[in-house]
Parts: structure tokens; C-alpha cells; sequence
């Protein structure tokens, strides 16, 4: 049992079963948001830890101080994405038989004061927030280690986990693309998030069948994406950077054979058997192409099969702001894919410019 | 009598006060910022020099040579014939990598990356292989590393006189 959670938690596997159970979610909505399916997630996560926090290894490695925000963080996570859908799916039920959402009774949308109906709330919000970060800090020590060294790196050398997503972003792009391009977008396409999606449904109560497609697609983004990769990069990653199991002993010397090779080494090479060509644009010119083509051709067949109705709903302006933030997203996983199954390095290699995609 | 009793500026007054307090506040935000920019740069630098003496080329044994690497950042490494120094910044993203001898490989920490002993990379986003440092014998016959001077392989450098010793 351990042997098979060690192979599965492996990224192909484990991405592939995240992104397949995600949409098996969507497709399922009504159950998933019922109190019925959070009874027996609740069951089986509890019933699951119980059993793999008697495990040695499972149990350091969900209790090492780093990593404790993080064990907390995905109870939240799952427990306030599950309770959204549960009053999504809720409204929904309502809104089907005609009546107005839970938030748009005529007891709900009475007014209150701020003094003294927030302010309370805030205030022991405040003292129960405290309460708990100075049982924390007494019971676990800070983890900190040696004074800086700039010729010697922890291993594994972890970023904070909040940037642990991006760590594991760093593993499959070059750090201009997966350190400045990348996050900038998601910034930038989170503040734009209000220009780009004009639709007024969902506003000041909780939906889904209402916003299936926005809902999908950010969720797609922060639950597939940002946490699972902070998930993978906090538990899974051990020495050198290499996958280890939840229940597998970090051995610094396990040997994961990856020999990564350029888009244009497999044409050049690999297919038309020549050396690479010494001028930088001929060789990667396959590599370019791909790039160009993904971002020309595929807003194009995104409009034609599916996007026809939503370009006349939101103007060409925010259509395509939006499918080329879509567009981006989604070469996060075809990357991870390449990268597992063609070993595949970049896309674009051209470190004489600094420049590999 | 107007002058005496008026209490608005007329539009020359009010323009020359204006610039006046432009100026002003130019002056002193650019005091500011020069102050800021003033900060950004440290007092005192420890920082180890950039060149140094590595001992004779006999001193090595074949393959990679840690000695240096707490305190310059340097790999030695001796190869048929060649001896070069190898800097010890990954190319990704700037971690140190570790020597790893069972493997005979260099393996980064932070983001997987793997180079040879020779410093070429295979797996992991490596875009390219570790930088080489010149190397020069002097006169006494020991070997003089400056890290200064950067030879890259995807520019061709490696083949240049200085980034490698032959012994």
C-alpha cells in the first residue's frame, strides 16, 4: 500500500489524477457540494492521516516546523472550497425552484452597522489570531538555520512555502519565464480579473451553475496549479531537488535518470541526423515556430470551436485578454508534460540571448 | 489702492510662488532619493578578492577538487591534460550545486539541475553549462585563478588560452 502511494504521489501520476479529479468535481457538483460527500472526504482524510502519521517517515515530514503552515494551509484550502461549492451549489437549488439566493432574502439584505456587528467580529478575530500564533511560536521552535553561507546552499534548498509553487514552476522553465514572466501574469491577470469578467451574476452571493466557466478556469489555476504544486514542492521534494514519496526515506543519493534535451537537438539531430546549425535563429526555428503558432493558432481554434459566444458577450478586447491569459496558464502543464514524457529542456534554447522557453 | 487692499495674488505673484515651491519640493524629494540611493550601497564590502593562488597543478588529482569552494566559490578540475577552474553558481538559477562523487555528477539543490564533472549540464532547466574562470600559471609555477575573467561554453569560449592550464 505504502510501495503504491510512494508511485502514484510521483507527478505524472499524481498531476494527471489531480487535473481528472478536478473536472470529475466540476462535472459532479451537486454531490460534491453536498454535506454528504464532506462527511466522507472528512472521513476517509482523517481515517487516511490517522493510518500514515504512524509511518515514521510521513510523520517527519508533515511535522517538520516548515512544513506545518502548509499541513494547515491544505485543511483550509479544501475546507473553504468545499464550503463556497456547498453554498453555490445551495443557491442553485433555489434559484432553479425560482426562489432568490440565501444572500438575497429579505432578512439577509437588511443593513447593519459596522459598530458594532463587524467591529466585534474583527476584535476576536483579532485576540483568537494571537492566541494562536503564541501557542505556536511556544510550542515549536522557529526554524532557523545557520548564518547565510553564499558558497554553500542547503539541499534541498526550499523557498518559503508560499513560493514553493513557484519553485516547482522553476524546475520546468528558465527563471526569466517561471521567475518574472509568469508571476508577473498571474499579478497582473488577478487585477484585471474585475476589467476582463463584466458578467454580474455571482455578485454578493454564492453560485456555480450561474459561473461554470469562471469558476472552473480560476479554480483550475489556484487549486490544480498553485497548490498542488505547493503541495508537491513542500512534501514530495527531497534532496537535490529529486521526487521522493510521502513514505520514502530521502536517501541523498536516489538516482532519477533524466537527461533533458532541446527541441532543436531532437529535429536536428534526432530526425534529420545533423549537427546543429551555428546560426542561433535556424536553430531553434522549429522551437519559435511552435511558440508562435500556440499563441497565433490557438486563440484562433479557441474562438472557432468554443469561444463564439463569449466573444460577442465581452467584446474582442477582453475575449482575447482572456484567452491569452488562458493560453499562458495552460503552458505551465503542457511544459510539465513535455518535460516528463519527451525529457523534453526548452522549447526555445537560446542562452546566447538569455533567452529559453 | 489696490494694491494695498486686494488679498488674492494676480497671475505673476502666483506663478513665481509656484515655481518657488516647486523647486522646493523638488530639492528636497531629490534629497530624499539621493539619500535612498546613497543607502542601497554598503559602507564596507567583505568580500573574499577575486583572484587568487591555487597552488601547483601537481597538487590536484584527476577529476573535480572541492578546496576551494567555501572560500572562492571554485572547482578544480583536472581532465586529460587540462586543468580549469569552474565556477560553482548554477546557471538556472544561481544556487550552489553539490558535488555528488558516488554519482559523479553536480546536482543542484534547489531546482534539480545536474551537470558533469566537466561542468556541462544534462538534466534539469540548466539552460547551460557552469561558467569557467582563467587560469594562469605564474612565474613560480602556481596556479592563479581569476574569477574576473568568465569563459562560456555555449559562446565557445572554453577552447580560449587562459580557460584552461594544460598539465
Amino acid at each position: 500500500m505504502k510501495e503504491f502511494i510512494n508511485i502514484v504521489s510521483d507527478p505524472v501520476y499524481s498531476f494527471t489524477g489531480a487535473i481528472i479529479l478536478y473536472f470529475l468535481a466540476l462535472k459532479n457538483m451537486t454531490f460534491v457540494g453536498s454535506k454528504k460527500f464532506f462527511m466522507i472526504l472528512a472521513t476517509v482524510v482523517v481515517l487516511f492521516f490517522g493510518w500514515a502519521a504512524s509511518d515514521k517517515i510521513f510523520f517527519t515530514i508533515i511535522s517538520w516546523p516548515d512544513n506545518i503552515p502548509i499541513t494547515i494551509l491544505l485543511v483550509l484550502v479544501f475546507w473553504l472550497t468545499w464550503y463556497s461549492f456547498y453554498k453555490g451549489v445551495e443557491n442553485d437549488k433555489r434559484i432553479e425552484s425560482g426562489e432568490p439566493p440565501i444572500e438575497g432574502t429579505p432578512e439577509n439584505r437588511e443593513k447593519v452597522w459596522a459598530w458594532p456587528n463587524l467591529v466585534y467580529t474583527e476584535l476576536f478575530t483579532i485576540i483568537l489570531g494571537t492566541v494562536f500564533l503564541i501557542a505556536w511560536s511556544v510550542l515549536f521552535k522557529a526554524p532557523l538555520e545557520e548564518p547565510a553561507n553564499p558558497t554553500w546552499a542547503p539541499n534541498p534548498a526550499k523557498a518559503p512555502w508560499y513560493f514553493l509553487g513557484l519553485q516547482e514552476m522553476l524546475v520546468y522553465f528558465d527563471p526569466w519565464i517561471a521567475g518574472v514572466l509568469l508571476p508577473g501574469l498571474i499579478i497582473v491577470g488577478l487585477i484585471a480579473i474585475p476589467y476582463i469578467d463584466i458578467n454580474p451574476k455571482g455578485n454578493g452571493y454564492y453560485t456555480f451553475k450561474e459561473r461554470k466557466f469562471a469558476i472552473s478556469t480560476f479554480m483550475f489555476g489556484w487549486l490544480v496549479l498553485w497548490v498542488f504544486l505547493i503541495i508537491t514542492g513542500t512534501f514530495l521534494r527531497g534532496p537535490n531537488w529529486t521526487f521522493y514519496g510521502p513514505f520514502e526515506f530521502w536517501d541523498p543519493h536516489k538516482v532519477v535518470a533524466a537527461n533533458n534535451i532541446n527541441i532543436s537537438e531532437i529535429f536536428w539531430i534526432k530526425i534529420l541526423g545533423m549537427g546543429l546549425p551555428h546560426n542561433v535563429l535556424i536553430r531553434e526555428i522549429v522551437g519559435i515556430l511552435m511558440v508562435l503558432g500556440y499563441l497565433a493558432v490557438g486563440p484562433f481554434l479557441i474562438t472557432k470551436y468554443w469561444g463564439k459566444k463569449l466573444l460577442e458577450k465581452m467584446g474582442p478586447a477582453r475575449y482575447y485578454i482572456m484567452v491569452y491569459l488562458i493560453l499562458i496558464m495552460m503552458g505551465l502543464p503542457i511544459k510539465m508534460y513535455l518535460r516528463w514524457f519527451i525529457n523534453l529542456k526548452y522549447i526555445v534554447f537560446m542562452p546566447e540571448f538569455e533567452l529559453n522557453i | 489702492m489696490t494694491s494695498i487692499n486686494r488679498t488674492s495674488l494676480n497671475r505673476r505673484e502666483f506663478f513665481s510662488y509656484l515655481s518657488v515651491a516647486w523647486i522646493t519640493f523638488a530639492a528636497a524629494a531629490g534629497g530624499m532619493l539621493s539619500l535612498i540611493f546613497r543607502y542601497l550601497y554598503p559602507n564596507v564590502v567583505f568580500e573574499p578578492p577575486m583572484d587568487f593562488v591555487a597552488g601547483r597543478p601537481e597538487d590536484y588529482d584527476e577529476g573535480v577538487d572541492e578546496r576551494w569552494k567555501n572560500v572562492y566559490g571554485v572547482w578544480i578540475y583536472k581532465h586529460e591534460g587540462r586543468l580549469v577552474a569552474m565556477s560553482n553558481i548554477c546557471t538556472h538559477l544561481g544556487c550552489v550545486p553539490t558535488w555528488l562523487p558516488a554519482e559523479n555528477k553536480f546536482k543542484c539543490p534547489c531546482h534539480g539541475s545536474g551537470y558533469y564533472p566537466n561542468g556541462i549540464n544534462f538534466e534539469g532547466p540548466a539552460p547551460r553549462p557552469l561558467e569557467r574562470f582563467k587560469v594562469s600559471l605564474n612565474p613560480s609555477g602556481q596556479i592563479i585563478v581569476d574569477k574576473t575573467k568568465v569563459y562560456r561554453y555555449e559562446k565557445g569560449q572554453w577552447g580560449l588560452p587562459g580557460a584552461f592550464i594544460s598539465v
